[in-house]
């Protein structure tokens, strides 16, 4: 690792005011430590958030629930509240990295993890992500991970996060602060499509911080489903994920949210697809139309063909076992 | 206080309770937990396998929670309460789950071994494991090259309800 100094303040504007270009802010360290002992991270200072009190998930007056930034993936999963109102990120959560990494792993960190395209990790190779303007080897090399959606010429990476998958389903909201003031930031205007400036992931600047995840009130938890497609059982990442979340006026769908995960540089939803559901009834052809409408404008690349078909049959298994409810209290991944 | 070391360095003072025992530490920003009790308290029962969290053999309990020390940073461990797997026995009274391990034939090379155990320690205290499936599930972090992992299982089952009635030695208590 490149030597590095250490701070740890006790607020968060002490936090976002030590913050610069040079700086990074630490959590569970599992995502950055990996990154700097590869040398593809090399901050200067390293700010450590874990004294800012940002640890709780308290009920807010609206009925949702507000999430600190700093509440670990296994506490957030395992939740009392968390478990009985919003039980697709429950099971989202668990359906990724191993018990240990989720127990270091914090809620802030989850959204801010990189992609795990290999050549982004290997500073042997040229990356656009890493090292803007040196062209992106994963197009026309290994790219049987990358993106089939919304990706560029500049890069086909896909973000990693299951939790995150779960939170675009759920329409969370990011709460953020910087040196000049806090904002919101809506869960599907955070992460960004690569375009031509991959190496920015998401909406955030180098000085702020995310303080918080705010869920809106509970209204998914008897129907959903949390699909993870991967190389093993377990301990793994997804190839292709699904969250899917129905409500019902009776037999009819009133409301329906499906996230992707695995496909695209950001958990990837289609507000037309989602429409399509509201006032039907359940049935295979519905989701197999849901399915297909979805993947109409993928664009996979040499060895990831194989996802197209994958997430169209996941996205209709996930929705209908969403459709058919949690009977047995949810069907773990 | 911070410190100079040797090679020009700022070092940083830590305080922790590592296998029961407190102790004050001078580390570099950038040690990892797994070199600090490999390399400079010769605490070696901690193995490192990958040194990037995808192998599990450098896990051990923080404030009985299992990490990975590859991936922690020793300095962010001020005020923690460590155990690795030289803190499990009391005397030469083995830890319920070290037991089981060597009753079961749980491990051939031994090299995931230390690993595993405070893995599976970790999760008798989550208390999320009831069946051998689930078991399966939560000892997922942790890799056997040598495909031990049947006879894993059945030491993790075995052990969990002896923890449960309390059968795990305090540490400096014979039981
Ligand atoms: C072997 C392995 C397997 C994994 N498998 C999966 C998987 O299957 N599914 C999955 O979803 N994830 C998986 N992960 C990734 C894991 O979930 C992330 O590494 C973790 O969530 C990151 O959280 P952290 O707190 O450790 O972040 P850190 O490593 O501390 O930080 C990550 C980034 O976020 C920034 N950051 C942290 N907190 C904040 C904040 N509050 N505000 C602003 N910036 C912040 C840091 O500066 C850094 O850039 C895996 C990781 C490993 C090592
Ligand atoms: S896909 Fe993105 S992260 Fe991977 S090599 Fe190309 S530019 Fe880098
Ligand atoms: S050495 Fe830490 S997980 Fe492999
Ligand atoms: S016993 Fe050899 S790696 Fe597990």
């Amino acid at each position: 690792m490149t030597p590095f100094s250490y701070h740890k303040p006790n607020s968060v504007s002490e936090a976002v005011n030590l913050a610069d270009a040079c700086s990074h802010f630490i959590a569970g360290g599992t995502n950055l430590v990996d990154l700097m002992k590869e040398n593809v991270v090399r901050p200067k200072r390293l700010i450590d958030i874990s004294g800012l009190g940002l640890n709780g998930i308290h009920p807010t007056p609206g009925g949702g629930v507000l999430i600190g930034a700093r509440v670990s993936n296994a506490d957030l999963a395992w939740h009392p509240m968390i478990e009985q109102q919003y039980p697709l990120l429950s099971d989202a959560i668990l359906a990724g990295a191993s018990p240990q990494l989720r127990n270091m792993a914090s809620t802030g960190g989850n959204l801010l993890q990189r992609t795990r395209c290999y050549y982004f990790y290997d500073t042997g190779t040229a990356c656009n992500k890493r090292e803007p303007g040196s062209g992106c080897p994963a197009r026309t090399g290994m790219n049987r991970i990358h993106a089939i959606l919304g990706a560029s010429d500049a890069c086909v990476a896909t973000h990693p996060s299951d939790m995150c998958v779960a939170l675009a389903a759920l329409e969370a909201v990011v709460h953020v602060q910087g040196p000049s003031g806090e904002r919101q930031i809506p869960f599907a205007d955070f992460h960004r499509l690569p375009q031509d400036t991959p190496e920015r992931d998401n909406q955030l600047a180098f000085d702020e911080l995310v303080t918080g995840i705010e869920l809106p009130p509970p209204m998914f938890e008897h129907h959903y489903r949390y699909l993870k497609i991967r190389d093993r059982a377990s301990y793994a990442f997804a190839l292709v994920s699904v969250a899917a979340a129905l409500s019902f006026d009776g037999e009819v769908i009133r409301q329906g949210r499906l996230a992707l995960g695995g496909v695209a540089h950001k958990p990837w939803r289609d507000l037309a697809v989602e429409r399509m559901l509201v006032g039907q009834v359940p049935s295979e052809a519905l989701f197999t139309r849901a399915a297909q409408t979805l993947l109409q404008g993928a664009q996979p690349l040499r060895h990831n063909g194989f996802k197209v078909t994958l997430a169209q049959r996941a996205i209709v298994r996930a929705l209908d076992d969403a459709a058919c409810g949690a009977a047995d209290g949810g069907a773990r991944p | 206080m911070s410190a100079i070391s040797s090679n020009g360095a700022q070092t940083h003072p830590i305080c922790l309770t590592l296998n029961g025992q407190p102790r004050t530490l001078q580390v570099h920003p950038w040690v990892t937990l797994l070199d600090l009790l490999r390399e400079q308290l010769d605490l070696v029962g901690t193995k490192k396998g990958c040194d990037h969290g995808q192998c599990g053999a450098c896990t051990v309990l923080r404030d009985g929670k299992r990490v990975n020390a590859c991936l922690t940073l020793a300095i962010m461990c001020d005020g923690a309460d460590l155990v690795t797997i030289e803190g499990l026995a009391s005397g030469d009274v083995l830890h319920p789950m070290q037991r089981a391990f060597i009753t079961h034939d749980a491990f051939q090379c031994g090299y995931c071994t230390p690993g595993q155990i405070c893995s599976a320690v970790g999760l008798a205290h989550e208390g999320r494991a009831d069946n051998r499936e689930a078991i399966r599930e939560q000892m997922s972090g942790n890799l056997c090259r040598c495909g031990a992992y049947a006879n894993i299982v059945a030491a993790v089952e075995e052990a969990l309800p002896l923890m449960r009635d309390g059968i795990e030695p305090q540490r400096g208590q014979e039981p």
